[in-house]
């Protein structure tokens, strides 16, 4: 088993009374793609700037490729690429002259920036904006720059504080094709998201964190098949009747969750459920059979959905 | 300047720090982020000079045009009617114009400082947070607010060097060591500055603060720090706005340069020392303020 590049045990993050991150322990081993996966507010993106080394932890133990944060913070930070949950592209500046004054930041010789700019910008598609202005980019495309910018240094660990919120469904896609490609290529990825669809295609492992503190922990199909059942019967029969129907087909599939516009029956074959429910006679409005999904797992663990 | 060694995060003596392996990731981070630690406040200056660059118009033509319009309208015009009521020794025994000019590059550096050191700042942090996007590389806070102080550093000089040269031209400089008022009005814009830096740097929301600073502060000061008149022509209740003015010990000093005027060495001394101060402190509290905001 190769040296893990981020080893976080149990991690601490207090402001005044109030605990961001509560004793979360981790590992993520060289080539992973992890993932942080839960709420707005879970602690997600404090684990994430702690890691990044732009935060001290208040307590337990934190290394990055072996070095403490505390003391060796621009060391680490020179290994790392920064994907900010919001942008902080300079937009003063053209888009490749954001990638030049970044790479020099890390002590690169101005020609090797240059070169490594240039690729970059071929990898993130924006060749032909190189010159425009960064208020002229859509919101993937300056996603895209800011996933250029972290890797300007040859990273060895990429942090991502939610990719690809607020953009598109197009240039989410966009954006994850390239993710991948960084993944195949062996960059070690740690990310956050509150989106089940994104963890599911990017990550290798991850962990369920909710309130800092980590609920559960494993690569999605297996979190999906410890914690849900291979399928998911939804049903819906209006917000009124939700309630009183779900008192009646108590006990049907492996178990039931009631949100307030739907009901959730979980169990190994859905339609089989649904036939049950038509045949006691009752009808809902709309019903749908799907794969569980990370966002069932959260549901079971928290009782919340991920997206409130 | 290399406080913040942890660079965002604290720094304290952990006994079971391992030393990484030789050849090891850790250990090549270590020697490659030499540079950065060295150089770092550099870097962030030559980024500054590229921003500057999007507005290099408008630093050349105040640079170019200041002087000129200052310089004729007191020096020239205004001048005509203090040496024509009072005699060509009109002030301190020299020409109004060779009085007031040593004021007027004392000035031209504070509005320097007035630009550089605080929108660009409240810019970093919060309107567009480029401090947050340097302090995620190996680039340390306290390095972020040194560049910045690099950057304005090299815009002041220039403007006043121009300043001076216009001062020449106008005929404004007796004195041979003339030429030294140029640092003595870059030490004052500095000086001014860094406080000014560091009080933008508390600052997260702009109500209205830093335009009160330039209305309350920035144009007082420039109005009674003996800048178009002595500070003994005010009442003695009002000196005391001259006696704490970085531009009033500044302006002091550089007349003693640019026409020998007199003054006991100790308050020579003085101006130097209270200026200097006021940049440490103002860099320093700079540097704090800078490293506890970006590492939340």
């Amino acid at each position: 088993m190769p040296e893990p590049v981020i080893v976080a045990q149990n991690l601490v993050k207090k402001y005044k009374d109030f605990a961001a991150v509560d004793g979360v322990c981790f590992e993520v081993a060289p080539g992973e793609s992890f993932g942080l996966l839960g709420p707005n507010g879970a602690g997600k993106s404090t684990t994430m700037r702690m890691v990044g080394a732009v935060s001290t932890r208040t307590s337990g133990d934190l290394r990055i490729l072996g070095l403490d944060p505390n003391r060796h913070g621009p060391e680490i930070r020179s290994r790392l690429g920064v994907v900010p949950q919001a942008d902080n592209l300079d937009t003063e500046l053209r888009v490749r002259e954001n990638l030049l004054v970044y790479g020099r930041y890390f002590g690169l010789p101005r020609a090797q920036v240059a070169r490594r700019a240039d690729e970059l910008l071929a990898f993130a598609q924006l060749e032909d904006k190189a010159k425009a202005k960064v208020d002229m980019l859509s919101g993937g495309m300056k996603r895209r720059l800011t996933i250029a910018r972290a890797l300007i240094n040859d990273p060895s660990i990429l942090l991502l504080d939610e990719p690809t919120t607020g953009l598109d469904p197009q240039a989410r896609h966009i954006l994850w094709d390239r993710l991948f490609r960084l993944k195949e290529q062996g960059t070690t990825l740690l990310l956050t998201t509150h989106y089940m669809d994104e963890a599911e295609q990017l990550c290798d492992r991850l962990v369920v964190i909710d309130k800092g503190v980590i609920m559960a922990e494993g690569a999605p199909a297996q979190l999906i098949r410890t914690y849900s059942s291979r399928e998911v019967l939804e049903v819906r029969f209006g917000s009124d009747l939700n309630a009183d129907v779900a008192a009646q087909i108590a006990g049907m599939g492996d178990r039931i969750e009631v949100l307030p516009d739907r009901i959730l029956i979980y169990s190994e074959n859905g339609e089989s459920e649904l036939v049950r429910i038509v045949e006691a006679g009752l009808t809902p409005i709309t019903s749908l059979v799907r794969r569980s999904s990370l966002e069932d797992v959260f549901l079971r663990l928290t009782g919340r959905t991920l997206i409130e | 300047m290399s406080a913040d060694p942890g660079g965002g995060a604290q720094r304290h003596a952990d006994p079971m720090e391992t030393v990484p392996a030789p050849g090891s990731v850790g250990d090549r981070a270590i020697r490659s982020t030499r540079r950065a630690r060295r150089w770092g406040s550099w870097y962030v200056a030559e980024h500054r000079f590229r921003v500057m660059r999007s507005y290099a118009q408008t630093v050349t033509v105040t640079a170019i045009g200041n002087p000129i319009i200052y310089l004729y309208a007191m020096g020239v015009g205004l001048a005509t009617l203090v040496d024509a009521n009072l005699g060509a020794d009109a002030v301190n025994g020299v020409s109004y114009l060779a009085f007031v000019a040593p004021a007027l590059l004392c000035s031209a550096a504070i509005a320097v400082a007035g630009e550089e050191f605080t929108y660009p700042i409240m810019l970093g942090f919060k309107w567009n947070p480029v401090f947050f996007g340097m302090n995620s590389s190996p680039i340390q806070p306290g390095q972020i607010i040194n560049g910045m102080v690099i950057s304005v550093f090299v815009r002041m000089f220039l403007t006043c060097a121009v300043y001076f040269a216009f001062m020449l031209v106008f005929g404004a400089v007796p004195s041979a060591a003339g030429f030294l008022a140029v640092f003595v009005a870059v030490l004052t814009g500095l000086g001014f500055g860094a406080l000014l830096m560091a009080y933008t740097a508390t600052l997260t929301e702009d109500t209205g603060q830093l335009a009160m600073v330039m209305r309350f502060i920035v144009l007082p000061m420039t109005l009674f720090s003996g800048t178009f008149f002595p500070l003994s022509v005010l009442p003695v209740w009002l000196q005391w706005i001259g006696w704490i003015s970085p531009l009033w010990h500044g302006t002091e000093l550089a007349r003693v340069f640019s026409y020998g005027a007199s003054e006991p060495i100790w308050l020579s001394v003085l101006h130097v020392l209270y200026l200097s101060v006021l940049l440490a402190l103002g860099w320093t509290w700079a540097r704090r303020i800078t490293a506890r905001r970006l590492n939340k």
